[in-house]
């Protein structure tokens, strides 16, 4: 291994870090504010396409880490003194990105191009990953338009082979190479180590959110559940765990009623994500115990080992040992049907939203296979297809409405939205 | 005697006779119930499957041939009837469909899967190799091939190896090595699964004589591609390419396939000294162009003359790279190691496959100088986002680097609703008046 140990790690070697935080702290809502006031400054935060905690972190000098979905071990980036940061596209209007791409593309490659394009989100370093055909080619077009370094990471499509956990730490210890590269400074063992903690803490936080959810979720929709989470993806990670540990048990004693409310889970969230008032639109009628938005924040499920000899081995083994499922990853343990079923299952659902974005291969084929499942299994679904532009939801609202009453009045199993 | 008529337009003959020969083997083991391996055109794993007597399946292939034999819509229906959406890939549908009809084909019948290998060069391979999964319970094996990371390294590719090439293994020795130990473990695991379905030992010297059979069609099928730099071309690489591809793929690894392309490079030397380009002799060869992307097999023979009747011959095609799944690549087995050897071929050529498929503007450009090329045709496709997705931005980089016209028409290899051939000749035409106009103005 490169990393050197005796090198002093982030904390030790940083002294900008406190301002860069500070002027974070600035744009986060202030501890003790109304709860329903924060939310709504998180909401903000996360919609906003101008990333303004993201040009708070670098105009004090920090550097950026941008990764496209699903999952990429932030702790990396975390170890170096960078901010890793989620790339899933947004809500702007395209105007630059669209000719760079043929027309049968998702949205969320073109928005995150187009994010790019346009200087709201440039970071210091890309890392893509080749999730899907489409995607694959996110580098080559990047690297042809932008002056930022450009960065694949190649995760193993072959998880059941004994070759691939080996293969994985070498594939992490690369990009770490090229991590210290940008980010000037070497990694240490340490570092990684402390850098673990954080996000072990991280993933606990978020694990606790999704108990609320599952288990009172008439105290957290999911629309609300969801920016808590993704604003994660956005500022640093110590950040986002003060947030969530301040927050969460506000939220438990919320004084919210239980209602008659469907319990579903949501599927097809795990690349592009459905626009956030689809998702209202989905609170509205449904209490959303579980989905797989975002799934890349909180695809390793447990505790990495934080005091492994080897912390990038360790990284590699939870990637593919401790690791949740979507569509854009094979692994023969893990057939997505049945997970999802597990899903279901795991969270007391009695119906599932079977969404997939526009355009998108990977999500389109998996929603044959759990159409086919939940049938058997005689589990009422609802199949949507959304984009991330999409405005306007009062159709899909009707037709929701209709699945959720018909299950309930007449037990009916099987429904189709969207503009299929 | 051999005289010039037998040979012209051999290859075109014996390759459709080799190519519904392999189809009624095909047929001949799904009437047999014997065991059959599904396998993919990047990476086929053919040197493996015949080692063990696996006949290979080539899903790819049977589902173009039915849009070539314009039933596709009926299989692309039955399989949207299923659920598919209208936007995923075309071939996985007719394959699913087919799957439905107990392999029923209009070129005969497929036995279902025993055993599907794969390699992540198209990410749609695993999506389809899981519905045999859910259908038969296939066992399925991926050899993943770790790509190129950085696309500013992927340079000179094309006629001469660059990075992607054996110059990656110089500018990177580390990542080449550790690249190479996790495909070379892989292949030894899949070796193991062979042995299982199969009931064969492997046997290592059976190997190292299919793997002298790919070298030799190997070097066959390199010295083919380059004889089209010649004026006028020996051969249009997207029709004529196409046929021949079929038989690369299918007959890899056999003394057939090998003996095929010995003749097809004699074929094609021949045509070269006489001048007899694949407009035949009574037409000039007027645009020396490339084709970049799947053909249309809809309208196949249409779509190709489309082009030739303006005197446009496709001298190359980067089909001809990615679909032989990296056979372009200059790389020989070492006979001497056949494992380890195989493990660095399959890293090296299917690594330019996908290399051809994302970073192919350098490539272009090269072929620009070395092929003169006068224009370079994009056909980006509905249903396949490997091939398409980076081909706007390809078009554009060629464009900033070489004087040349491109031409960016958008269709499908199988869904004959998004083809309009009206639509595609006024491109086509507005193209080639775009051409002939430069050229007056250059010869004047
Ligand atoms: S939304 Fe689907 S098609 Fe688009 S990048 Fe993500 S996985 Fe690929
Ligand atoms: S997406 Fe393209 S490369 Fe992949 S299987 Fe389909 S046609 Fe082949």
């Amino acid at each position: 291994m490169s990393i050197r140990d005796g090198t002093a790690g982030a904390a030790g070697l940083d002294p900008g870090r406190e301002a860069r935080e500070a002027a974070i702290r600035e744009l986060l809502p202030g501890s003790g504010a109304p709860l329903g006031e924060t939310l709504a400054a998180v909401r903000e935060l996360v919609e906003d396409t101008t990333f303004p905690t993201v040009h708070a972190w670098r105009q004090e000098g920090g550097k950026v880490l941008g990764h496209f979905q699903v999952y990429f071990p932030e702790e990396l980036a975390h170890a170096a003194g960078m901010l890793p940061v989620k790339m899933r596209g947004g809500t702007v209007e395209r105007r630059e990105a669209d000719s760079h791409f043929g027309s049968y593309i998702c949205s969320v490659l073109r928005t995150t191009l187009e994010l790019a394009l346009t200087g709201r989100l440039v970071p210091d370093l890309f890392v893509t990953h080749p999730i899907c055909d489409a995607a694959r080619n996110l580098a080559g077009i990047w690297a042809r338009n932008l002056d930022v370094p450009v960065e694949i990471l190649y995760f193993p499509q072959n998880p059941n082979s004994a070759f691939s956990a080996d293969y994985l730490a070498s594939e992490y210890l690369r990009v770490l190479e090229d991590i210290e590269d940008v980010a000037g400074r070497r990694v240490s063992t340490d570092d990684l180590r402390g850098s673990i903690r954080v996000f072990n803490e991280n993933r606990r936080l978020l694990r606790a959110l999704y108990r609320i959810k599952r288990e009172e979720p008439w105290k957290l929709p999911v629309d609300e559940a969801y920016v808590l989470m993704a604003v994660g993806g956005i500022i640093p990670r110590e950040q986002h765990n003060a947030l969530l540990s301040e927050l969460l048990p506000r939220i438990q004693e919320r004084d919210a009623r239980r209602q008659d409310r469907m319990r579903v889970v949501f599927e097809g969230g795990f690349c592009e994500q459905p626009p956030l008032d689809l998702l209202g639109a989905i609170a509205e009628f449904c209490y959303v115990v579980d989905d797989d938005l975002m799934i890349g924040l909180r695809w390793i499920l447990s505790d990495v080992p934080p005091h492994a000899a080897d912390p990038l081995a360790a990284l590699a083994g939870a990637y593919l040992e401790q690791s949740s499922y979507s569509p854009v990853q094979h692994d023969l343990r893990k057939p997505k049907e049945k997970m999802l079923l597990e899903r279901i299952r795991g969270s007391g659902a009695e119906a599932a939203i079977v969404a997939a974005a526009k355009m998108c291969e990977p999500g389109l084929d998996e929603q044959v296979a759990y159409s086919k499942a939940l049938e058997e299994e005689g589990i009422p679904f609802f199949l949507t297809e959304f984009e991330e532009q999409m405005r306007n939801f009062s159709h899909l609202q009707i037709q929701l409405e209709t699945f959720v009453e018909n299950h309930l009045l007449f037990g009916e199993t099987a429904a189709t939205g969207g503009q299929r | 005697m051999t005289t010039t008529t037998d040979i012209v337009g051999r290859g075109a003959r014996e390759g459709r006779r080799l190519f519904e020969g392999w189809f009624d083997e095909l047929t001949r083991t799904a009437q047999e119930g014997r065991p059959a391996a599904y396998v993919f055109v990047m990476g086929s794993l053919c040197e493996i499957l015949r080692t063990f007597d696996l006949p290979a399946v080539f899903p790819e292939i049977h589902s173009l041939q039915t849009a070539v034999r314009r039933v596709a819509d009926e299989f692309l229906s039955q399989a949207e009837d299923e659920g598919f959406s209208p936007d995923v890939c075309g071939y996985v549908k007719a394959d699913y469909a087919l799957q439905l009809r107990g392999g029923e084909h209009p070129m005969g019948r497929i036995p279902p899967p025993s055993i599907a290998l794969l390699t992540n060069a198209c990410n749609t391979y695993l999506k389809w190799a899981e519905i045999w999964e859910r259908m038969y319970g296939t066992p399925v094996f991926t050899l993943d091939v770790p790509g190129s990371r950085r696309p500013v390294n992927i340079a000179g590719m094309g006629p001469s190896p660059g990075d992607s090439g054996p110059g990656a293994r110089a500018a990177d020795p580390g990542g080449f090595a550790r690249d190479l130990r996790y495909v070379e473990g892989q292949l030894r695991e899949i070796i193991d699964a062979c042995e299982e379905v199969s009931g064969v030992a492997f046997d290592i010297d059976r190997l190292r004589e299919v793997l002298r059979l790919t070298n030799d069609m190997a070097a066959s099928w390199r010295r083919l591609l380059q004889l089209n730099r010649h004026r006028p071309a020996a051969f249009d690489a997207m029709l004529e390419g196409t046929i021949y591809l079929g038989v690369a793929n299918v007959l890899r690894g056999t003394e057939e396939g090998a003996a095929y392309f010995r003749d097809l490079v004699e074929e094609m030397e021949l045509r070269t000294r006489e001048g007899l380009g694949p407009l035949g002799a009574k037409a000039e060869e007027k645009h020396r162009l490339a084709f970049v992307g799947v053909p249309c097999y809809p309208m196949f023979r249409r779509f190709y003359e489309l082009f030739s009747e303006w005197g446009g011959v496709f001298v190359g095609s980067t089909y001809t790279w990615f679909a032989s799944g990296g056979l372009d690549e200059d790389f020989e087995y070492d006979l001497d190691r056949p494992i380890e050897s195989l493990a660095e071929g399959i890293l090296l050529t299917v690594r330019r496959a996908m290399d051809s498929l994302m970073f192919q503007d350098r490539a272009l450009i090269q072929a620009v100088d070395d092929f003169g090329l006068d224009g370079v045709v994009y056909h980006p496709v509905k249903s396949c986002r490997t091939v398409s997705t980076g081909l706007a931005a390809s078009r554009r980089a060629v464009l900033d680097a070489r004087d040349v016209l491109c031409l960016y028409i958008e269709s499908d290899m199988m869904d004959k609703r998004v083809v309009s051939e009206a639509q595609l000749k006024n491109r086509i035409d507005a193209f080639f008046e775009g051409l002939e106009s430069r050229r007056l103005r250059r010869e004047a």
